[in-house]
């Protein structure tokens, strides 16, 4: 498993879509087409937009479909980044359902 | 091209400065004012600042009236003559900024979004609780303008803190290709109302018709902008094209977890305008309770639980949830 310290790269607000896609693309995904799990340490980040998370995890659900929450650990979220992924999280997957 | 600034346009009275603009004719910008008074919302003084820089950009000559109205040392601290590229009509005394405005600022990338957004919470000596909405509110506005308006100006943004209301206004305005230009691209949107209903919608956006969105966008932002609004009781308007929507207030405070979201914006209270003065781009006015407002947190579940309903397709399906540790 590899962590991911987000707070480092992003800081305490967590809005910079073009960091979430950067770190999506160099860092979550090359370890988890090598089959590790990923963990995303939230520590110290208070906020978060939709549009943050939507860049950071959206394109992993679609492209490695929705078994890929088994293969991320979201940990040290805020009550509002909690509700934050959890919204991504459903119309993705409505996203897939409508999809298929 | 004519812009005046009224003697009082908040966005409950923003008509009295919508209904002044004139775009017939573009030679000049001619901008003129109450000669006694001039009280305005953030987002009349954002979109004079875009109007005037993309003027001078295109060398078109702006000649402003010769008022002086009492408030014009206002409009030197918010740093409007310097975007209307005149010398400013007095000196005046520099008062600390913190705590009550955040000057006019041009702002065409991330990374200087994420540079404002980290100057401007310190002046507004907001608690975490009450910055968190203002935040989101910001990033949200102008990261839309960044990605889908190819703004000549980008985006034009100040904010004001009015102590007695307890509130804070912000303007946000662009000089683009408009919202029903960029909604077109993956929809149908027969005018400029259809359009603005459209990206005020969970889950619609211009880059593609498919739920879900693109790896980059998902539509929400402008959902949770309006439905901010709405929890602190406060006005949100959206002018683009020769259309615009303005949500209306609640005389009556709701009761935490009873605010009822709509996913079709005009099933709130508001007031829609066709065919008025014609804004080449967008305009967005939003005030947001400075203190006391609703838990954001519980505001964002409320408005994942809305955004959940329209968006899900009827099919019974059992989703797979993240793991939290």
């Amino acid at each position: 498993m590899i962590t991911i310290n987000l707070y480092e790269q992003v800081g305490s607000f967590a809005e910079n879509k073009d960091k979430a896609r950067d770190i999506r693309v160099k860092q979550i995904n090359p370890a988890l087409c090598d089959g590790k799990e990923v963990q995303l340490d939230f520590m110290n980040i208070t906020l978060a937009t939709q549009s943050f998370i939507h860049a950071l995890i959206s394109d992993l659900i679609r492209n490695h479909g929705i078994d890929v929450l088994d293969k991320i650990i979201f940990k040290n979220c805020s009550d509002a980044v909690i509700t934050l992924i959890n919204v991504v999280c459903d119309y993705m997957q409505d996203g897939i359902v409508s999809d298929e | 091209m004519q812009l005046y600034l009224p003697n009082s346009a908040f966005l409950g009275n923003i008509e009295s400065f919508i209904s002044k603009l004139e775009f017939g004719n573009d030679d000049q910008l001619t901008i003129s004012m109450n000669p006694k008074w001039v009280s305005v919302h953030p987002i009349v003084l954002s979109a004079t600042a875009a109007l005037a820089l993309e003027c001078r950009n295109k060398n078109i000559p702006i000649h402003i009236g010769n008022a002086t109205p009492t408030s014009l040392p206002y409009f030197v601290r918010m740093g409007l003559y310097e975007f209307l590229g005149q010398t400013q009509p007095l000196e005046i005394q520099t008062h600390e900024e913190s705590g009550r405005f955040i000057p006019l600022r041009q702002i065409t990338s991330s990374d200087q979004l994420s540079e404002f957004i980290r100057d401007m919470i310190p002046l507004l000596h907001a608690s975490p609780e009450n910055a968190d909405p203002i935040k989101y509110v910001v990033s949200e506005l102008i990261r839309n303008v960044i990605e889908h308006a190819h703004s000549t100006v980008g985006a034009i943004i100040c904010a004001q803190y009015f102590k007695k209301t307890k509130r804070i206004s912000i303007g946000v305005a662009d000089r683009g290709i408009g919202i029903a230009n960029s909604i077109r691209v993956s929809h149908t949107a027969s005018d400029d109302i259809a359009a603005i209903n459209l990206a005020l919608r969970p889950g619609i956006t211009g880059t593609t018709a498919r739920i879900g969105g693109t790896e980059y966008n998902a539509g929400a932002g402008l959902f949770f902008t309006r439905n901010i609004a709405k929890a602190s009781q406060n006005f949100f308007f959206i002018h683009s094209g020769s259309g615009y929507f303005k949500q209306l207030t609640k005389i009556s405070p709701v009761p935490a977890g009873q605010l009822e979201l709509f996913s079709d914006p005009f099933s709130d209270p508001c007031t829609v305008r066709k065919n008025v003065a014609n804004w080449n781009g967008t305009l967005v006015g939003i005030d947001i309770a400075a203190e006391g407002g609703a838990d954001f947190t519980q505001l964002l579940d409320e408005i994942r639980t809305a955004y959940s309903t329209d968006v899900k397709s009827r099919k019974k399906q059992k989703y797979k949830k993240p793991r939290f540790a």
